[in-house]
């Protein structure tokens, strides 16, 4: 049984100017409740433009978007600021914690925004997060007096807070060594595979490719 | 979810304390010096009316008419026009006509003092000099309730001259002049040729030595006699309990009576408008003051903002709205403004008491006064509204910006 959670048609993003430049074109996408999905492509091909249009970041400049059945693209940016919060997460490439709050704090600031659990429900949630990523220690480090692989799984701990339907990570290893990366592609492929997540990775690394259900090839904004 | 965006508000300001620091003493000064000085300019100006509104008639009804009375021959023909040339005032009658009526009437306004009173020139010669008197002709039993001059006697009392037909006040400076003193006579001459010896029964001392000088107080009858001019008075001085009402009272009394009937507002015009320029000047300069100080809070906070463009990306790719963003960095500016106040104010309030410890001599004045300080709340709250509407103003532009960023832009940027 399978469920689509991310239907994309013909969708395209160009940027106006002086040179008009077309980030991402014509995408026909389905995206199943629980798959475990990779990016992967040459640098500049688009990857990222096409992750910030899924995680509605950014607006398509055309084509259409649906997230589980509802088409999002006349949603205001305040309408798509409350569907990112409820329903999705996000992991970058690096350094994308709030510098002056620790690992607990950084974890606990999506589900205070979002204000459905009461304080000691949503202090228990950040525990278990951290816990489960292995960072009970780290629970009350800032961002600078931890290693980049622990930086990275605070930034999934804060993406699971809210429990969202889809993780989109962007390049989440790039910028770690070996044996930091090969943990945080464990923590995201565990996600998908263990506790049933939807995940979307860009990555570079064929062998992490390698291990997803499917792989989408992008090159020069479109499917390869 | 407030308590999230003030906590990201505080941790940004403390994560640049030096900043903060210098930003925050620039609102502090700004602030302590707007209470200041304008608790001192409004002190002064208070202190400045309370005199004026103390020590002037609150209306006096003069022996003259606003406008020149119309002929009767124009009355008789309105529709005419009236040429005439020469018109001779009456000089003889000159004074309030029958003032004993016009005070019965004016009397009967609730909350108000009359008296009558004839003003003269006089001169007294002593020891080969001639000293110019204006004499103050009033009924003695009134003195007390129409003038203050009673509380400035250093010897005698008021009742001493409602005791001696003969009585007079004089002030320091003429006393010291012609070596007189409590109990001596003195002989005023006027330019009737009429000459009188009167008694000293006081001795009055302002402080400003014109007036003590040259003015004196006797009774009217006295006066009158002197002058030639019994039963007239050329003005009548009124107290009242509420001296605001001045306006209004002296529209009805030179409605009903004809004569004109000045308020002390209206005597005072020139200072009144003098004191409200000070005020537009005083206000322009404190504004400045915080105006710099509010630049101050500009530049921290778009400074913030402009390093922190990466966690306002992550905050809004989390699901923050635009609003969220600008409450944070307008809540930076409150912080300011808020922390300027709690040093600020304290700051004024110590540096409107040490003005107050200063004496100091008006111009025109013999004695030391201390400076007028206002410390009413008002003083506090219009320098405290101002530090927070500059401070939280300061933070509106920055704030705007935050608040548009987009997360994309800065995600693209940092090579995501
Ligand atoms: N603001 C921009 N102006 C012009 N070109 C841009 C802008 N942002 C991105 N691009 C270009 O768009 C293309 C796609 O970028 P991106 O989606 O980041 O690719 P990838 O993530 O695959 O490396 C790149 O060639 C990039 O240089
Ligand atoms: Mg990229």
């Amino acid at each position: 049984m399978t469920e689509v959670l991310l239907r994309a048609e013909r969708l395209g993003r160009k940027l106006e100017g002086d040179v008009p430049v077309t980030l991402v074109h014509d995408i026909d996408l389905e995206i199943q409740r629980g798959e475990f999905i990779a990016i992967t492509g040459p640098s500049g091909s688009g990857k990222s433009s096409l992750l910030y249009l899924l995680g509605l970041l950014d607006q398509p400049t055309s084509g259409r978007l649906w997230l589980e059945g509802v088409e999002t693209s006349s949603f205001d940016e305040d309408r798509l600021a409350d569907i990112r919060l409820a329903r999705l997460g996000f992991v970058f490439q690096a350094n994308f914690l709030l510098p002056e709050f620790s690992a607990r704090e950084n974890v606990q600031l999506p589900i205070s925004r979002r204000g459905k659990l009461d304080e000691p429900a949503a202090r228990s949630r950040v525990e278990d997060l951290l816990a489960s990523l292995g960072l009970k220690e780290q629970a009350d480090k800032l961002p600078h007096q931890m290693s980049g692989g622990q930086n990275q799984r605070v930034a999934i701990a804060r993406a699971l807070a809210n429990d969202p339907s889809i993780i989109f990570a962007d390049e989440p290893t790039g910028n770690l060594d070996t044996a930091a990366s090969a943990v945080v592609q464990t923590i995201l492929k565990d996600l998908a595979r263990k506790q049933g997540h939807t995940v979307i990775v860009v990555t570079h690394d064929p062998s992490f490719a390698a291990q997803s259900d499917r792989t989408i090839r992008i090159v020069d904004g479109a499917i390869a | 979810m407030r308590t999230v965006l003030v906590d990201v508000a505080r941790r940004h300001l403390l994560a640049r304390k030096r900043q903060t620091l210098v930003s925050l003493s620039g609102i502090v000064l700004g602030t302590g010096f707007f209470l200041a000085i304008s608790a001192m300019m409004q002190g002064s100006e208070a202190d400045f009316i309370h005199r004026l509104i103390d020590n002037s008639p609150h209306v006096t009804v003069q022996d003259e008419f606003r406008n020149p009375r119309k002929q009767p021959v124009a009355e008789l023909y309105p529709a005419a026009l009236v040429q005439m040339h020469r018109v001779k005032p009456e000089t003889e009658t000159r004074g309030i006509r029958n003032y004993k009526q016009s005070l019965d009437y004016i009397r009967e306004i609730p909350g108000i003092k009359a008296s009558p009173v004839l003003l003269g020139q006089g001169l007294v010669s002593f020891a080969g000099k001639d000293e110019a008197l204006s004499l103050n002709g009033m009924v003695p039993s009134d003195v007390e309730e129409v003038s203050t001059i009673g509380s400035y006697l250093t010897e005698g009392s008021l009742r001493d001259l409602a005791g001696n037909p003969d009585g007079i006040l004089v002030g320091s400076e003429l006393a010291r002049i012609l070596s007189l003193e409590r109990g001596e006579s003195i002989t005023i001459s006027a330019t009737t040729g009429q000459k009188h010896t009167f008694k000293i029964v006081g001795i009055f001392h302002t402080g400003r030595a014109a007036f003590d000088q040259s003015q004196v107080f006797l009774a009217l009858k006295r006066v009158q006699a002197l002058l030639n001019r019994p039963n007239r008075a050329n003005e009548i001085v009124i107290k009242l309990a509420d001296p605001y009402s001045a306006q209004a009272v002296a529209a009805r009394i030179e409605g009903r009576l004809g004569y004109k009937s000045v308020s002390w507002q209206e005597a005072s015009e020139d200072i009144m408008s003098t004191l409200a320029l000070r005020n537009i000047i005083m206000y322009s300069v404190v504004t400045a003051v915080l105006l710099v100080a509010a630049f101050g809070i500009y530049n921290v906070i778009s400074t913030v903002v402009m390093e922190k463009q990466r966690d306002i990306a992550i905050l809004k790719s989390t699901g923050f709205h635009a609003r969220d963003i600008q409450v944070i960095f307008l809540t930076e500016g409150l912080f300011l403004g808020l922390l300027g106040c709690g040093l600020g104010l304290p700051l004024g309030a110590g540096i409107m008491w040490g003005l107050g410890q200063l004496n100091f001599k008006f111009p025109g004045t013999t004695q030391f006064n201390r400076m007028p300080i206002d410390w009413g709340w008002e003083q506090f709250a219009i320098a405290g509204a101002f530090a927070l509407i500059a401070a939280v103003g300061a933070a509106w532009l920055p704030s705007r910006k935050a608040a548009k960023v987009k997360p994309v832009d800065i995600l693209r940027g940092a090579g995501a």
